[in-house]
């Protein structure tokens, strides 16, 4: 990796900064300025297609903790996040817990069961992994329909109410940005300096070769099963904040399609970085907003196009952008985006 | 007991159809090492392409079966030219990704060309007569079904062990290199694999059709399916179809005993417990590793 033009690394420190130079620390503070700040302006339409990417963004960096670093495929993430929304929401429902306390038990009751179903990876590992996970998907959102109706609802939405703070009740779009742009950056913070800790290089080391790993002591099933528990720590906030931002929600909000689309999210950003999900969950979603801005205009052109035909657009984007990122780009936007970088410095040399 | 004889016999039909999906399933693992998730959407797919000809459009039975099966073996067929070739040496979660995305475009397919969640008029062929022995009761659709499943198994098995072809594609099982070296055209054998599984897992939209309906559930049965080739080992073909017998039985039997709601999970958890328990399968080839 280059540094920046006339940046030398002098102690060891600078080496391992995440910011290096001052226009680094101006830009991200001219970005939390622009956070603070954007949201004032913004309708609320919008506020709401951001709250919900943010939140989003929170799963899909739990994700690729347990998929981009440690190598294990879940497909089960929205499951997880189900865990987390309702526990988080039963929690505040039955015993009036304010939101600060639902928000970690929720977490942790992801986690919980997110151990649970990395067990098995004492035994097998690889697609048989992978299946596990996609079978954690069914089973739990079968444990929350039918074992535990009494208590959730079953199929019927659970209704839980706004989070509440010395007095603020985050109930607008744009008090719920703040608390939700805050939780994400949190994670997001946490997420890059795990990676870059003893756990987080045990994880890429399991991920590039899981036998020479366990060769070099590295005890492979406590690392995998910590990566599933962080991940799904990270589902079960993403889940917590879902649910006391919806203030009602079913189980069809955590299918097995909103798996697969934080799976897409994370390829198309790309695996294990950081800033990988981030773009990605840009990226679809913004891509999902095209689509849905254009559907008028194609409605008007195409007449023809009927109800289902039009929801579909959407899908046919997402699953055409999968594969072509998956075969022209596996790297993902984050890749992408490391090259402009480097060129950018180097410009107007080719090296 | 007659209670219980009913659904395992219910069961068993049930399996039967989950085994011709897993057949499709193993045969793609067992070639070329792909676990392909699509496999229910190319199932609703083709159920879909087949009620739709025939009911809809008024074709012969036999003539909408022929072509539903054709149009689909060219689908499978075109499916290893793109996006499966450049896929090649990929890593796992890049293949499988791809075939979830694949999952997602033929979802969409049905969605845009038939609606969404459409329940499609079935056009039954086979004969349904309800027999009744010893107070079990057997609809004879559920019967032939059962035939026909089977009787494809068989012909494929046949194919696989005794053919040219089904040679070259255990070849390509057990290694491309040195297919290659032979003179056998390696993404040929696994387009030809792609087609056949596709072919296979309309024959099961197709029969499941004829037992319960053309409709979206269809889509479950390929990731069901799953459940009962892990349990007979992802590279076994006879154990792929017993396995899915069992979670057939298993999971009617779940059904009847314990609850409606269950039946619908209970695949994924014997997926699950057959992977904690027993991860090749009962008749799998345990793999070794060494670095």
């Amino acid at each position: 990796m280059s540094l920046p033009c006339g940046t030398f690394n002098t102690r060891y420190e600078q080496v391992f900064a995440v910011l290096r130079t001052r226009t680094h620390w101006a830009m991200i503070a001219a970005l939390f300025m622009v956070l603070a700040i954007l949201p004032l302006i913004l309708s609320s339409h919008i506020l709401t297609v951001i709250n919900i990417m943010l939140i989003v963004m929170i799963a899909v960096l739990g994700l690729n903790i347990v998929t981009g670093y440690c190598g294990q495929i879940n497909f089960g993430q929205a499951a997880f996040m189900a865990v987390g929304a309702y526990s988080s929401g039963l929690l505040m429902n039955h015993f009036g817990l304010s939101f600060w306390l639902c928000l970690p038990a929720a977490g942790i009751m992801a986690t919980l069961v997110g151990i649970l179903f990395g067990m098995p990876s004492v035994r097998v590992k690889g697609l048989y992994l992978a299946l596990v996970t996609l079978a954690a998907q069914f089973i739990i959102i079968y444990v929350i329909e039918t074992p535990l109706q009494s208590l959730t609802g079953g199929q019927w939405a659970l209704r839980t109410s706004a989070p509440k703070l010395w007095g603020i009740t985050f109930n607008t779009q744009l008090k719920l940005f703040y608390l939700i742009a805050g939780i994400t950056a949190l994670m997001t913070f946490f997420a890059k300096n795990l990676t870059r800790t003893r756990v987080g290089r045990n994880f890429v080391a399991v991920r590039d070769n899981d036998i020479a790993a366990e060769v070099m002591g590295i005890n492979i099933f406590r690392t995998k099963v910590l990566a599933f528990a962080i991940c799904s720590f990270y589902a079960g906030v993403a889940g917590s904040l879902w649910a006391h931002y919806q203030r009602a929600f079913t189980t069809t909000d955590f299918s097995f399609m909103q798996s697969i689309w934080f799976v897409g999210m994370m390829i198309v950003g790309g695996m294990g970085t950081t800033l990988g999900p981030i773009l990605g969950t840009l990226f679809i979603t913004l891509l999902d907003q095209l689509v849905l801005r254009f559907t008028p205009a194609m409605i008007s052109v195409l007449p023809v196009l009927t109800a289902a035909q039009i929801s579909s657009i959407a899908m046919f984007a997402f699953a055409l952008v999968i594969i072509v990122f998956l075969v022209w780009e596996p790297r993902g936007l984050a890749h992408r985006w490391q090259i402009f970088k480097t060129s950018y410095r180097l410009w107007p040399f080719a090296y | 007991m007659v209670f219980f004889l009913q659904c395992v016999l219910s069961g068993l039909s049930a399996g039967a159809v989950y085994g011709l999906a897993a057949l499709g399933f193993v045969l793609i693992y067992k070639t070329t090492g792909i676990l392909n998730l699509a496999q229910g959407a190319l199932i609703l797919l083709g159920g879909y392409l087949f009620s739709s000809l025939a009911a809809q459009l008024g074709l012969p039975i036999w003539l909408a079966i022929v072509a539903s099966i054709l149009i689909m073996g060219i689908v499978g067929y075109s499916l290893e030219r793109f996006p499966l070739r450049p896929m090649l040496g990929q890593p796992h979660l890049s293949i499988v990704m791809v075939t979830l995305a694949l999952y997602i475009f033929f979802g969409a397919i049905v969605t845009s060309i038939w609606g969404e969640f459409a329940v499609m008029p079935t056009p039954y062929f086979l004969p349904s007569k309800t027999m009744s022995i010893g107070g079990i009761v057997i609809t004879s659709n559920l019967l032939w079904s059962f035939i026909i499943g089977g009787g494809i198994t068989a012909a494929f098995v046949i194919f696989f062990q005794f053919s040219r072809v089904g040679l070259n594609m255990r070849a390509v099982a057990e290694g491309h290199q040195i297919v290659r070296s032979m003179g056998i055209s390696v993404s040929a054998i696994i387009a030809l694999v792609w087609a056949m599984a596709t072919i296979i897992g309309t024959c099961g939209g197709i029969l499941s059709s004829q037992i319960r309906g053309a409709d979206y559930g269809l889509v479950d049965y390929g990731l069901k399916a799953i459940g009962g080739a892990i349990l007979g080992g992802m590279d076994s073909i006879h154990g792929a179809i017993i396995g899915c017998l069992i979670v057939g039985v298993l999971e009617t039997l779940a059904g009847g005993y314990i609850g409606y709601g269950i039946k619908e999970a209970f695949p994924y958890i014997v997926l699950v417990l057959a992977i904690v328990i027993k991860p090749y399968g009962l008749f799998g080839l345990e793999r070794i590793e060494r670095i």
